[in-house]
């Protein structure tokens, strides 16, 4: 009888600690909303539009001297949700395009020493820390773009709104690429290792060539998963603080794709990179409702992207492929 | 095709038990010129990621190796504009060990306990598919956005105590203490992962032995399944202790910017987790053209120690997880899923 009581007992008490998990989520959730309340409902919707210069007025906020004419909560985050998209959007398809490239390669094509020297080679390039990737970013890429690949002429073209230095767009998205390639490769090969054999071997026996079986048969049956693979990927990107805060450029500026080539060498801040960079004024209230209120459009977006993911995946279950 | 190799006819499929041999090397000869492309490129990527990842660590090895010296592991870091007198990095490894030390001290318990829960109690449903949705959702929050929901947390009056007060009574809300509960809940979902992952893989006929002897759940937990998976927990904790490592985000928001580790009162341990520092990753930050300090010869140096410690702990796990069998279909499915699960980079 008294074991029963401590199972039971033992049962509740895991249970309590995972109910207490829930809970400290649900109160992130809750109180990074209530924080940046005050941000959203001053500014309305337009709080995600297009309106002045960003950096500007985070300057203002940071000296607690409203710019004139305007509340000290006025903010216009277009510029910064831009440089999210674009550098996300960019870093994704590059990503996507070498991912799936390889994966092919991983699961198909790779002989065997192939094989064993790329299974480290994608846990290195996953395990580099980002503020690595940020270092080798900011002081070898960085450097080179600005003295290789911008002409002073292009500098010239934009100087009036900009400076190029190197640290831009081009940059940050290269580099983005890399740091989500793993993942991306990690899980498509997995959904294309996970699709049955007799599906593929059926295809090569009908005397279809091992490339088209791939792009027909495996590619096409692990579809779910790559999608879920991109969503997961695209997730990662957006949360990514730290690289992009050191190599993006550090400037709330809307890049524009109207310039041509010189838009890649534009410099961008994406939402999480803000973050970092401000998280300095925290204590001055009326930027701290601002930065929480960026970090609850993160939130917001990192869970929809997460049920997006948990979504995409499930037409597999119906062929009973785990990945 | 096999009529067209040799004059010997050939079964047309290999008995039961028999393995299909494929050939070793792959004929694109025949293939129309769209498909060997296709195929060419795949080759060009693969080697290109073994390009990128010999660049990064070559190019890491000539810096670092260039700019280290062993006086910088003994000396603290100072405030100086020359480079040669801005002092070592003792105090962020040291930062860097109390941090994950104190993060894993706190995650893999907690971790392992919800992992058992979820694996073999699990009841209510609805509680347990809400609390396996939290975990999913921790796993993909931004450690920016957990950091300054701890910033808030700690900044509390009640949870003064954890932290420094200002003169006025105002709760700082920056310590190891502070940030590593959040490195905690970052490495969570890892160790969740890793450890479920094991209990799954338990044969059920394990568990019923256990019952049939009378043992209770939490005794058959407690004494049959933890021993049978400690490799998986070892695991979650190293991959956990990888993320926590090389995370930044969280360490400059929430242990703050001053370089020397500083304690708060007298109490020795206390003192120090409640005090502020730095560890290898926000020296790396400060002293980058991006933070302040604009010293790249130390952010190299200190950067080539932390690629090497993760490094290190990225062995460990290969070495937890690998069967010495060569990674069959199966077996190389199975670990690819594990690594796409674990991704320690994430900052």
């Amino acid at each position: 009888m008294k074991t029963v009581r401590t199972d039971q007992r033992v049962e509740r008490m895991l249970g309590a600690l995972a109910v207490a998990l829930l809970v400290l989520i649900g109160a992130m959730v809750v109180t990074v909303f209530l924080k940046g309340w005050a941000s959203f409902s001053h500014n309305g919707l337009s709080w995600f539009g297009p309106g002045g210069d960003v950096d500007e007025q985070l300057r203002a906020m940071q000296q607690a001297t409203p710019l004139p004419g305007h509340s000290p909560y006025y903010f216009r985050a277009w510029p910064l949700i831009w440089g999210t998209l674009v550098t996300t959007v960019l870093a994704v398809v590059l990503a996507l395009i070498v991912s799936t490239l390889a994966a092919i390669f991983l699961t198909e094509f790779a002989p065997a020493p192939m094989r064993r020297t790329l299974d480290p080679v994608i846990r290195l390039l996953a395990a580099v820390p980002s503020v690595v990737y940020g270092l080798i970013g900011i002081l070898a890429i960085a450097p080179w773009i600005n003295s290789n690949l911008i002409s002073n002429g292009r500098k010239a073209s934009v100087g009036y709104v900009v400076q190029l230095n190197g640290a831009d767009l081009a940059t940050a998205t290269v580099i983005l690429a890399v740091m989500i390639t793993p993942i991306m490769v990690a899980l498509i090969s997995a959904a294309l290792a996970s699709v049955p054999p007799s599906w593929h071997e059926g295809s090569i026996a009908l005397g279809v060539n091992r490339w088209r079986t791939i792009v027909r048969v495996s590619l096409r049956t692990a579809r779910p998963a790559i999608i879920a693979a991109t969503v997961l990927a695209t997730a990662r990107a957006l949360g990514e603080a730290i690289m992009l805060a050191m190599v993006s450029g550090g400037r709330g500026f809307a890049a524009n794709p109207l310039d041509g080539i010189t838009f890649l060498f534009e410099p961008v801040r994406p939402l999480a990179a803000t973050i970092v960079q401000n998280s300095e004024g925290l204590t001055i209230p009326v930027l701290a409702h601002t930065i929480y209120a960026i970090a609850a459009v993160l939130l917001v977006s990192a869970a929809l992207l997460s049920f997006a993911g948990w979504a995409a995946k499930q037409p597999l279950k119906r062929y009973g492929i785990r990945a | 095709m096999a009529a067209a190799e040799g004059t010997e006819l050939r079964p047309l499929a290999p008995g039961p038990g028999v393995p299909v041999v494929r050939p070793r090397r792959q004929r694109t000869s025949s293939w129309p010129l769209i498909d060997r492309i296709g195929y060419g490129l795949c080759w060009a990527t693969g080697l290109a990621l073994c390009a990128i990842a010999i660049a990064i660590v070559l190019y890491m090895l000539v810096k670092g190796i260039g700019y280290l010296k062993p006086s910088l592991f003994v000396e603290s870091p100072a405030p100086a504009v020359k480079q040669d007198e801005a002092g070592g990095f003792f105090d962020p490894i040291i930062g860097t060990f109390i941090l994950t030390g104190l993060g894993i001290l706190i995650a893999a318990p907690v971790g392992v306990a919800i992992a058992a829960w979820l694996s073999e109690y699990a009841r209510p449903r609805a509680l347990a598919r809400a609390v396996e949705s939290a975990i999913e959702m921790i796993g993909g929050v931004p450690s920016v956005v957990l950091a300054i929901f701890g910033l808030l947390v700690f900044s509390q009056g009640v949870l003064g105590f954890l932290s420094q007060r200002a003169a006025n009574g105002a709760v700082y809300g920056r310590s190891f203490f502070a940030a590593g509960v959040i490195m905690a809940v970052l490495a969570l979902p890892l160790i969740v992962g890793s450890v479920r992952e094991g209990l799954a893989q338990v044969p059920d006929h394990m568990r019923e032995a256990a019952y049939a002897l009378g043992k209770t759940r939490a005794s058959c937990i407690r004494h049959v399944l933890l021993p049978a998976i400690r490799p998986n927990v070892a695991s979650g904790i190293v991959l956990g202790m990888g993320r926590i490592i090389g995370d930044t985000a969280i360490v400059t928001i929430l242990i703050g910017v001053t370089l020397q580790n500083e304690a708060v009162g007298n109490v020795p341990i206390i003192g120090n987790l409640r005090g502020t520092g730095s560890t290898l990753t926000s020296y790396v930050y400060t002293n980058s053209p991006a933070g302040e300090g604009g010293a790249p010869q130390k952010a190299y140096a200190a950067a080539f120690v932390l690629l090497m410690i993760v490094l290190l702990l990225n062995a460990i796990v290969t070495r937890l997880s690998s069967d010495t069998k060569p990674l069959g279909r199966a077996a190389f499915a199975g670990r690819l899923r594990m690594i796409g699960r674990s991704l320690p980079w994430t900052q």
